[in-house]
């Protein structure tokens, strides 16, 4: 479909609910104009495969967080965010504010990046040392290491690094 | 009239593009696919999807907030 094949990969790294966005929103649209995409979860992105996902963000060293609320902005001053709940509360606050404005939940994106056929890799390392094994995993991730991901990454034309 | 129409109204990015691109599939060769957004951001975006693709954007044209787009399937 695509008039010149350009390609795409992103190494996912952040896996609470606002880090999340970024690399599933570029992945589904990428596929969606034409592009192959690779997204390669390590570290904290590599739940972002697990079969359940409950996300959070966290208020705490997260100054830019602020919320619309009657009529202005407010953030969460860091001495606050120690309240107990207190990330459990602000990631209800988001996910409402999300259901309200349009914005996909993650699950659905991430089914859609699997139906665009975005090859999921799963760093093998990742799954080690956390103890995570495929079953984990929603269907479709592969397992690779940094030359797998390498290997993708002289073939792409977009190399991306959330 | 288009061969199809998709209504993304209330969808926030990158729906409408995921979605038109769906609807995209099941239109005819030279066809016509009318899309349905409220997102402002839908217009650059749907200018940048059809470059990229080769669809054509044949029109688009925003009323009472309603921004309504004629994409052409020629990819």
């Amino acid at each position: 479909m695509s008039a010149e094949e350009k390609s795409m990969s992103i190494i996912v790294t952040k896996g609470s609910l606002d880090w999340a966005y970024p690399p599933f929103i570029l992945a589904t649209t990428a596929a969606a104009m034409g592009l192959p995409v690779t997204m390669f979860f390590t570290f904290y992105g590599l739940p972002l495969l697990l079969k359940d996902l409950n996300l959070q963000l966290t208020a705490a060293g997260n100054p830019a967080m602020k919320m619309p609320m009657m009529g202005g902005h407010m953030g969460l001053p860091n001495l606050l965010t120690a309240i107990p709940g207190i990330d459990a509360a602000c990631s209800k606050m988001m996910k409402n504010l999300m259901n309200k404005k349009g914005v996909a939940p993650i699950e659905d994106l991430r089914e859609l990046a699997v139906e665009a056929e975005v090859r999921l890799i799963a760093c093998q390392m990742t799954m080690d040392l956390f103890e995570y094994s495929l079953d984990d995993m929603i269907e479709g991730p592969e397992l690779g290491g940094a030359a797998t991901y390498i290997e993708v990454a002289t073939q792409s034309d977009i190399n991306l690094f959330i | 009239m288009a061969d199809q129409t998709l209504d993304a109204k209330g969808l926030n990015c990158p729906l409408p593009i995921l979605k038109a691109r769906k609807a995209l599939k099941d239109v005819p060769d030279s066809g016509t696919l009318e899309i349905l957004a409220t997102d402002p951001g839908s217009v650059a975006d749907f200018e940048a999807f059809c470059r990229q693709t080769g669809n054509e954007l044949v029109e688009h044209s925003e009323e009472d907030g309603v921004y309504r787009f004629l994409l052409k399937k020629t990819a």
